[in-house]
């Protein structure tokens, strides 16, 4: 019986060193202790893809690739930067839906335990993606007050067994103001849901960089899902940040 | 001892150890399998993105070239498809993610240990396909085959299929209107999968044509219908005769030069793909010189392939 005694005693062993639980599996943990990848510091939009749409401002009433429904043509055919300025809605393209397609710069900190910001010179945008409980399901209901353009952001890790490195940051964002997925006036309204997996990769030289997957839902001005994939790189500190205005125009 | 209790005690002594082996390696698959994704099945383009613009002859946006690569690029002419030995040459690795097609994805096993071997995304009518070798096979000498397709072997990281080309052949490209790869270029991908949604970042790397990396990320949906784009490449007579030239452009001479450029009022320096372009000091470069297009009346629309939202 040593023989068999000893084997399970070696499998418990080899068991338990496969996987060795840490310390927030014991115990709870924040967001922030518990993260499995970095995502905090400088990052710059390196932009290979959309360039027309997103480093110069379309022609007024072109969305080609954007899955805009019947209901939005209206508005895109109606687009009037100066109109939005002068009522004070010159962030409309700077909103959740649209703001990480805005060539620029974040920052990535953390602003408490829980809560991961991203800040962006571009329009001076704050967003905040709260883990925890409290928004683990986003309000859907927008018609109440407090919608805002970058609206509510719940947060969860999506961690890999393995924990090489491949793990996730998944955000659901909704309580958004009506605003614009481009420029040129292309809407997206109060109903929108933004998905967003944030995924890291390694670049030459050491480098990173930040992949973010969107998902932009919304059943009032889009035909189906509106799905991008825009990518950082990280910079070593952030000499480079310029914070600058929303411009209805620019 | 009892004869019983000896025949217990032998099976035990035998068998325990065996199951004891066993289980620990099905913990052990089981640690290596979670941290993949099923990667295998036919995933549709979704198109929302622009990895490749217009198309149209000279439109180098969103990309870092060299002097070199920009003057092959603007010697190239299209045509050169239109040459009966050309036709089915396909485009290269690269155009696995800037082409318009989807992937279909498999995966060969070795029928003993049924590990996986090597994933194939296969080949459309103007593209070879792809190989990724996942059983830790070393890489080639340098002075190997070169192929358009390459070589390439691939490894999961966490949640992600790393994977990364080597062993291009000269005349791969990393935009269909002619911008060139070398024979020196490689590309790093990594698969993620979110739901349905699986994105593919491409990153291409190119000593000689390339100043910076290109960088694109192109996302695809599982689709529910199998996906088949094995239309084989049937060459025919395009116009071309034989023992006619390559087509090509000489320096300067391109006629499409500027067609880009005032289709959308571009700035020649994005447009030619000059490396500043690709950051956002750039934007506010431009800003006070950049004169808008005129509103637009036709073709404004959608392009891309969408799947519509389910009526309810």
């Amino acid at each position: 019986m040593k023989l068999t005694i000893a084997s399970l005693a070696l499998l418990l062993a080899l068991s338990a060193g496969l996987k060795p639980l840490p310390a927030s599996a014991q115990t709870p943990s924040s967001a922030r202790d518990s993260a499995p990848i970095d995502l905090t510091g400088y990052w710059v939009s390196y932009v290979t893809e959309n360039w027309r749409y997103r480093m110069v401002t379309p022609a007024k009433g072109e969305y080609r690739r954007i899955p805009a429904s019947p209901a939005a043509l209206p508005l895109i055919n109606a687009w009037d930067p100066a109109a939005d300025e002068k009522a004070g809605l010159q962030c409309r393209s700077y909103g959740a839906a649209a703001i990480m397609n805005v060539p620029g710069r974040l920052h990535i900190t953390w602003q408490d335990a829980n809560t991961l910001r991203i800040d962006t010179d571009a329009g001076t945008q704050t967003r905040r993606f709260r883990f925890g409980d409290a928004l683990a399901s986003p309000k859907r209901d927008n018609a109440k007050a407090g919608a805002s353009w970058q609206g509510e952001s719940s947060a969860q890790w999506t961690k890999t067994a393995s924990n090489e490195g491949g793990s996730s940051l998944r955000v659901v964002t909704s309580n958004l103001r009506a605003g614009y997925l481009r420029k040129n006036g292309v809407p997206y309204s109060e109903k929108t849901t933004v998905t967003e997996h944030f995924d890291l990769a390694p670049l030459a030289g050491g480098g990173q960089l930040l992949l973010v997957d969107i998902v932009v839902d919304d059943p009032v001005y889009l035909n189906a899902p509106y799905v991008t994939s825009p990518h950082f790189k990280k910079e070593p500190d952030g000499s480079k940040w310029d914070p600058t205005p929303c411009s209805s125009t620019w | 001892m009892g004869p019983d209790a000896m025949l217990i005690d032998l099976v035990a002594r035998r068998t325990v150890p065996v199951i004891a082996l066993g289980l620990m390696m099905v913990l052990l698959g089981a640690s290596r399998a979670s941290a993949q994704f099923e990667f295998t099945g036919s995933w549709a383009p979704i198109g929302t993105e622009d990895v490749q613009n217009d198309s149209l002859p000279v439109d180098y946006l969103g990309l870092a070239l060299t002097e070199e690569g920009r003057a092959r690029a603007l010697a190239y002419d299209e045509s050169q498809k239109s040459m009966i030995d050309r036709q089915c040459q396909g485009w290269g690795a690269a155009y696995g993610v800037i082409g318009p097609f989807g992937l279909v994805a498999s995966a060969q096993t070795d029928p003993a240990t049924n590990r996986v071997v090597s994933y194939t995304i296969e080949s459309w009518e103007d593209w070879n396909g792809l190989t990724i070798w996942m059983d830790g096979r070393p890489r080639p000498s340098q002075y190997a085959l070169h192929t358009q397709e390459g070589f390439t072997t691939g490894r999961w990281e966490g949640g992600a299929l790393a994977a990364r080309t080597t062993h291009l052949k000269v005349g791969g490209f990393i935009r269909k209107t002619g911008v060139p790869l070398s024979d020196q270029a490689t590309l790093d991908w990594r698969f993620y999968r979110h739901g349905d949604v699986m994105t593919v970042v491409m990153i291409a790397t190119d000593p000689i044509y390339l100043v910076e990396p290109e960088i694109i990320s192109k996302s695809f949906r599982l689709s529910p219908r199998p996906l088949d784009y094995k239309t084989p490449c049937v060459p025919g007579y395009e116009g071309r005769e034989p023992g006619d030239g390559i087509p090509h452009f000489l320096p300067g001479q391109n006629p499409f030069a500027d067609e880009f450029i005032k289709f959308y009022s571009l700035p020649r320096e994005a447009v030619l793909g000059y490396p500043e372009t690709l950051y956002p000091e750039y934007r506010k470069k431009i800003r006070a010189t950049y004169v808008p297009p005129p509103p637009c009346k036709e073709a404004c629309g959608q392009a891309g392939n969408f799947v519509r939202r389910r009526e309810n």
